[in-house]
This record gives structure tokens, C-alpha cells and sequence, in this order.
């Protein structure tokens, strides 16, 4: 417990005391300018984008390496954990280098909001697919086949037996994934330029010295992810990573 | 459900090429980049003295965040899944705090509490040990950020496999350190080498929290992850084989670790 306030507590402590130490009316301030607002708008936008699309795709790789088998199967499954094996500053570069200004294959996007999503995308692919994962693999193949022989539609069956079994898994997982862009800082670091990326804000105001500034974002953003910690304990699905 | 063949195949293709155009494609991009001008070109800005420097420093860090994290994430797992304390529903929340604090706000919190002019900076400043803009205060900032994984991976284990053999243990005489030995540790062994997996991956990588705290003076405060975006940021818009170099570095350090880890670690004891 003490190794967790001197590292933890303590300094989120002193984040909050500091973005409330000159009023309630100061910290408004400095987040109720339109820097503050687009990017945090900007931010929000962007990882809700990330987590939609993670949750169609992360459910559909799931099923490809659950229910499919073909030749280097494993070898996908282990691919899936290379966002977290790859240090994000990495993930970053890697994105420049394909989609920047020397493109081997023509698409310059490097510094636009659309790279911001694609290098989300990159960092937070694990999370829907790993909480699916599992739930798919316990699923029962059987109820499908009963309600095939019932003359329900593939159509059907995804949605009436399938979806909402993996429902709670599929929500857990992009609520991570959304967390994890809300405060992305590594793989955004080099690819984001001029799109004010919210965590980006925060960390030019503590280099330039308003250290006010950038606690105050830095709480309403702290608060935006316990509200998604706290939806995920509602519904049950633990934090896994 | 039955899908027809090219149904099947369709989606096995969509899969497929997402994950290749997301994650392979870059990757290898990168490596080409890095190695476009030759080897030679490449290793020697890899051999530079502040990446050398760079590179023994991320492991340094690395070699004390993660036993750190790992005896604390050991320990807290058995209050979580043993103990009957009171304050136990709290500390399960709070430990999640890393994971949804963003890394920039764990470097500002560190700066506002041990830098200079924070809560505890004086103090430490005054005895002439220097934690913000220097070492210890890094390794700080990379023991938050990977500090839930060993006890997110051990807490379900140790669950899992329930109390009954502690209790023989204990029945038959065994102190409780002999049970912690002899009994628990072996059976919770696989999610420790796990957990110690992940948090080396996010030490080793970690950038958000490490570079508000570290001055970023080539040679000594400056992680392989901080050198790629210091030789970014020092170009301005051309990324050159110095940064690609740099990069492949960290990316070659962090993949070989990883798979050492994961081939030996749930064969050796981890955590002794």
C-alpha cells in the first residue's frame, strides 16, 4: 500500500491539488479555451473512431483465428501480441515510414488526424481480439447448429446467438482500446504534427512551464478514464492489461 | 454456424490483410528504411556513444522497474486474492490507475511531487539526491506505468487454484514462508513469467511518462525510446536513417528480450 501511494497516489494527488490550487474559476479557465476544447474533442473523436472500428475488426479477426483453420494460423495468433512487444514510439515511426512523405507506396496522411487513428488503431488491436478470443473459443458450436436446424440464417445466427454472447467481451475490450487513446502518448509522439492530440497539449504546456494548464487537462482527462474504468467494472469484464 | 467455403475465405482475407497492412507492412518498411544506405551506414548509428549509452540505460531501467513491479505485483495479488482486509475492493480499483492514466500525466505528477518546488522535491534536493531531470526519477516513472500487469496476471491464478493446498501445507507444519515457496509460487508460476513478460515490454518501451522527467542529455538521461524521438524531433520533418537506426535498435532489444523471455520463462523460476 505505501509502495503504491509514493508511486501512484501521491503524485496523481499532487496533479489534481495543483490543477485546483488557484480556484475553481482558473482551472475552467485554462480548460475552457479553445486549444484545451479542440483537443480534447480532437482526442475523444479520434478514439471513439478507434474503438469502433477496433470492436468490428478485433470481432472479426477473433473469429477468423478461432473458427478458421488454415496454414500459418499460429503464426497470425502470435502477430496479434506485437503491438505490445513493440516499444509505441516504434509503432510510431513505422507509420511515418509507410504513410509519411517518402511513401513507397504513394500515401502521404503523416501529420493529418487520419494517421492519429491509423496508429491507434496499431496500439490498441490486442484488446478487442484478446477479450473475444476466449469467449468464442468457450462458445458452444452446437447452439449454432441447433439454431441452423431451426432454419435460422447465418444472418440470424450472428446476431441472435453469436453477438450476444461476445457482447460483453466485445465492450470490455473497445473500452480499453479507448482508454489506451485517450492517453496515448508514444505512438503519437512523432507522426501527429499539428493535430492537437490531447496528451500532446499536456506535454507541450509542462515543457513551455504552465504546469496550471496542463494539470487542469490532465484532470479532465484522468477523469474521462475512470469513468471508463468504472463502466467497465459495471459490466463485469476486468482490466486485463 | 455454417459458412460456405468462400464466405470463409473472404473474411479469412479480410483478416488477413488487415493485419498485414496494420502491422506487417510498417514493420517492414521501418527495417528497410534502416538498412537503405547500407549496414555499415546503419550500425554505425547504432553504435554511437549516446545510443550505446542509450541502450544500457533502458536496460538498467528495465532491471530494476520489473523486480520492482514483481515482488510488489506478487504481493499485492495475494492480499487481493487472500487476504480479508477491509481496504481490499480499493486497492483492486487503484491498481488499475496506471493502465488509464495517460504516461504524460504520470511524468507531470512525478515533476509536481519530486521535482523541484514539489511536495517532496526539497527534501530530496537538500540531501543532494537529484529524482526529476535525473535517473531514479525514471525509473520511477517506468514502475507506474507497468506496475498492474504481474499483479492483473497472478490475481486470477491465484483464485483459480484456490487456498486447499496452502492449507494442507500449513496443516502439515509448514511456516508460511515454506508454503510461499514450496506450495504457491510453483503453481502461480506461468501467470508471473507472464506478467513479468508485459511489464518488460511496456518498461523497455515505455516514452509518455520517461521523457517529462529525464533532462534528454545525450549520454546519460536518455533511453533508446528518448534518443528516437530526440533524433526525430532534431531533424525537423526528414526522418533519416539515424532515427530508422535508433528505432530498429529498440525494436530488435524489446523482440529479443520478449522471446527469451517467453521461451524460458515458464520453464525457469521466475521471480527467485
Amino acid at each position: 500500500m505505501l509502495y503504491l501511494s509514493l508511486f501512484v497516489l501521491i503524485p496523481l494527488a499532487a496533479v489534481v491539488v495543483k490543477a485546483v490550487s488557484s480556484g475553481a474559476g482558473t482551472l475552467w479557465s485554462s480548460i475552457d479555451n479553445t486549444l484545451a476544447l479542440r483537443a480534447l474533442a480532437i482526442t475523444v473523436v479520434a478514439s471513439l473512431i478507434v474503438a469502433a472500428i477496433g470492436a468490428v475488426m478485433g470481432t472479426l479477426v477473433a473469429w477468423v483465428l478461432v473458427r478458421d483453420s488454415f496454414a500459418g494460423r499460429r503464426v497470425i495468433n502470435a502477430l496479434i501480441d506485437l503491438p505490445f512487444a513493440l516499444p509505441t514510439i516504434v509503432a510510431g515511426l513505422t507509420l511515418i515510414a509507410l504513410y509519411g512523405p517518402d511513401s513507397p507506396i504513394g500515401i502521404d496522411i503523416a501529420y493529418t488526424r487520419g494517421v492519429v487513428v491509423v496508429a491507434l488503431m496499431f496500439v490498441t488491436l490486442p484488446f478487442v481480439v484478446r477479450s473475444v478470443q476466449p469467449v468464442l473459443i468457450e462458445l458452444d458450436p452446437e447452439v449454432e447448429e441447433a439454431a441452423a436446424s431451426l432454419g435460422a440464417s447465418n444472418a440470424t445466427i450472428f446476431r441472435r446467438v453469436i453477438l450476444p454472447a461476445l457482447r460483453p467481451a466485445i465492450f470490455s475490450g473497445a473500452a480499453l482500446a479507448f482508454a489506451r487513446s485517450v492517453g496515448e502518448f508514444g505512438a503519437l509522439a512523432l507522426i501527429a504534427g499539428k493535430v492537437q492530440i490531447a496528451s500532446l497539449v499536456i506535454y507541450a504546456n509542462i515543457e513551455s512551464g504552465s504546469e496550471q494548464s496542463a494539470a487542469a487537462l490532465s484532470v479532465v482527462l484522468m477523469l474521462l478514464s475512470l469513468l471508463v474504468l468504472f463502466a467497465l467494472r459495471r459490466f463485469g469484464g476486468g482490466v486485463d492489461r | 454456424m455454417t459458412v460456405s467455403r468462400r464466405a470463409m475465405l473472404s473474411l479469412r482475407t479480410v483478416a488477413v490483410l488487415y493485419l498485414a497492412l496494420l502491422l506487417l507492412l510498417p514493420l517492414a518498411v521501418v527495417f528497410w528504411r534502416t538498412f537503405e544506405h547500407g549496414i555499415g551506414t546503419a550500425w554505425s548509428y547504432m553504435t554511437t556513444p549516446a545510443a550505446i549509452s542509450a541502450l544500457w540505460l533502458t536496460i538498467l531501467v528495465a532491471l530494476i522497474a520489473v523486480p520492482l513491479n514483481t515482488i510488489f505485483g506478487v504481493g499485492c495479488a495475494l492480499v487481493l486474492a487472500r487476504g480479508k482486509t477491509r481496504g481490499r475492493a480499493v486497492l483492486d480499483a487503484l491498481i488499475d490507475l496506471p493502465f488509464v492514466v495517460s504516461p504524460v500525466i504520470v511524468g507531470l505528477a512525478l515533476l509536481l511531487v519530486y521535482g523541484q518546488g514539489g511536495w517532496f522535491g526539497g527534501l530530496f534536493l537538500n540531501n543532494g539526491i537529484r529524482i526529476i531531470y535525473a535517473v531514479p526519477g525514471m525509473v520511477i516513472a517506468t514502475v507506474f506505468v507497468s506496475l498492474p500487469f504481474v499483479v492483473r496476471e497472478v490475481t486470477p491464478v491465484l483464485v483459480e487454484i484456490g487456498d486447499e493446498q496452502e492449507q494442507a501445507a500449513a496443516t502439515l507444519g509448514a511456516s508460511s514462508w515454506q508454503t510461499f515457496w514450496r506450495v504457491t509460487l510453483p503453481s502461480i508460476r506461468g501467470g508471473v513469467a507472464y506478467g513479468v513478460v508485459l511489464t518488460t515490454a511496456r518498461a523497455l518501451g515505455e516514452i509518455g511518462a520517461v521523457l517529462v522527467v529525464s533532462s534528454n542529455v545525450p549520454g546519460s538521461t536518455l533511453t533508446l525510446p528518448l534518443l528516437v524521438y530526440q533524433r526525430d524531433s532534431q531533424i525537423g520533418g526528414q526522418v533519416t536513417t539515424s532515427v530508422y537506426a535508433a528505432a530498429t535498435e529498440l525494436a530488435a532489444l524489446s523482440v529479443a528480450v520478449l522471446l527469451v523471455m517467453t521461451l524460458f520463462g515458464s520453464r525457469s523460476e521466475v521471480g527467485r
